[in-house]
């Protein structure tokens, strides 16, 4: 069984009003740089900063991060996860860098993400924007700008699905 | 998608699908050794012994930095301080490695089928760093990574492969891989290295240095191995040279984007011109960077193989 949280609409307004949050917290687009985690978060951090440049007017500089040589689970997972495209086009020390993923669960993968970007220089900060955020942190993690707060439970898969992939927008729960 | 086995022993092993998703991976990896720190922490808390029973510089080396830079902790054992010279057998060592918690073992040994054998033996994975003359699959996947990297593509291409054949497990194992793609192998050199019976492996074989080096898109030319000197399989390294050196005017015969490697150490103004090896369609030093791209990539997807 697999039930619809959201739809084009609800995604599009959602990101929208992450892109303000994060304009607001960071009072506009100075050093500012989002990084998407591979591959759903690449997608989500394009969308964002073309919301933050209808918003501001502003291009602000989007790479893609890949986390598979950080992460803490290579020999327990029954796939190993294929390695994709590491890009920053700028130089992140200094920076205020923005981390995008599709859905926050365990925290692992966050926790990877900040080691990846850490060996890549030495950001001023570092924040998190989440399209979905289902629970169940086993790490002390937070997301600083949450699109929509999905209680689940551990069995239950949380799909983000995206029109980049060649699939409809939409958020599953099954 | 997974490698099939936890031990990389040859190419003839590998699917082509299997030899995509190592180049694939090492691409990654690539670009991890152009940044500042050019570490990560992949395999930490994993062990690596590398063990070599034969002299080696470049592929030990190649292998040992391949291994810090995936955060391994690595061990190299050479055959001059081991036991082995007090008698200890084969599969002995193997086993004593293994129980000093040994997850990944490199091997180099001068018979054909050492890492075979000792991979029958042990749990620990097991990776080819050069048998005998039968293979050296690491060198030809940086090799095809190398041509990948330079032309797009490996399918379709002619690639000659000039000197010692019979007695090259570089050669071999580049002869497995791009048979696996489709390309077109030129075998060229003196009819003792280069025998015919070696057609069988599905090849063209050329004595004649100009028609073989002929519209090529690469040209891999092997080290003289200046220890066959001698021993009949040709006159003198002079005549050789005159005959199968690269120089450039035979290399204007090839492709005009083609390019030269080497899998080095080369005798500069024996089999390769020093101009040519320093000139701008040598990519000899990028097989050199490449290289660890490459051994990390296999090392990483084979970790990923051991549950």
């Amino acid at each position: 069984m697999s039930k619809e949280l959201l739809d084009k609409k609800d995604i599009d307004r959602i990101l929208a009003r992450m892109a303000h949050e994060i304009l607001e917290k960071n009072k506009g687009t100075k050093e500012l740089c989002l990084v998407g985690i591979q591959s759903g978060g690449v997608h989500l951090a394009k969308r964002l900063a073309g919301k933050i440049k209808e918003i501001e007017g502003k291009e602000i500089p989007v790479g893609s991060l890949d986390i598979a040589f950080y992460r803490d689970d290579l020999n327990i997972r029954e796939k190993q996860p294929a390695v994709r495209r590491t890009e920053v086009p700028c130089e992140i020390t200094d920076m205020k860098v923005v981390l995008v993923d599709d859905v926050l669960f365990t925290g692992r993968s966050i926790r990877a993400a900040m080691d990846a970007l850490m060996d890549m220089g030495r950001p001023s900060c570092i924040q998190l924007a989440v399209l979905i955020d289902r629970g169940h942190r086993e790490l002390p993690i937070k997301a600083d700008f949450a699109g929509k707060n999905i209680p689940t439970a551990t069995d239950e898969d949380v799909e983000v699905s995206l029109e980049e992939d060649g699939l409809e927008d939409k958020v599953t729960i099954k | 998608m997974k490698l099939s086995s936890k031990d990389l022993l040859g190419i003839k092993e590998l699917t082509k699908d299997e030899i995509i998703l190592i180049l694939d991976t090492a691409s990654g990896f690539k670009d991890v050794l152009k940044r500042d720190i050019k570490k990560v922490p992949a395999l930490r808390g994993k062990t690596a012994v590398n063990l070599f029973f034969e002299p080696s510089t470049r592929t030990r080396t190649s292998f040992e930095l391949a291994e810090k830079r995936l955060s391994l902790d690595v061990l190299n054992l050479s055959v001059t301080t081991s036991s082995v010279v007090k008698g200890e057998s084969l599969i002995d060592t193997a086993l004593n490695v293994q129980a000093l918690g040994a997850d990944f073992m490199v091997i180099r040994h001068s018979s054909s089928g050492a890492p075979h054998l000792i991979a029958k033996h042990i749990d620990a994975t097991v990776i080819n760093g050069g048998d005998g003359i039968n293979e050296h699959p690491t060198q030809a996947l940086l090799d095809a990574f190398t041509i990948k990297e330079r032309i797009g593509k490996l399918e379709g291409l002619k690639i000659a492969i000039v000197g010692d054949i019979l007695h090259s497990r570089v050669a071999k194992s580049n002869i497995y891989l791009l048979a696996k793609f489709g390309a077109e192998v030129r075998l060229i050199g003196p009819p003792t290295l280069v025998p015919e019976e070696l057609e069988g492996l599905g090849v063209r074989i050329f004595h004649d240095m100009d028609s073989g080096l002929d519209g090529v898109n690469a040209v891999m030319v092997l080290r003289i191995q200046m220890e066959r000197q001698g021993k009949g399989f040709f006159p003198s390294t002079l005549e050789y040279s005159k005959n199968w050196g690269l120089t450039s005017e035979r290399l204007s015969m090839a492709d005009k984007d083609a390019i030269v490697m080497h899998p080095g150490p080369m005798n500069r103004g024996l089999e390769v011109a020093s101009d040519v090896a320093d000139g701008p369609k040598s990519v000899i030093l990028e097989q050199v960077t490449n290289g660890l791209a490459v051994r990390m990539a296999v090392m990483y997807l084979l970790a990923g193989v051991r549950e």
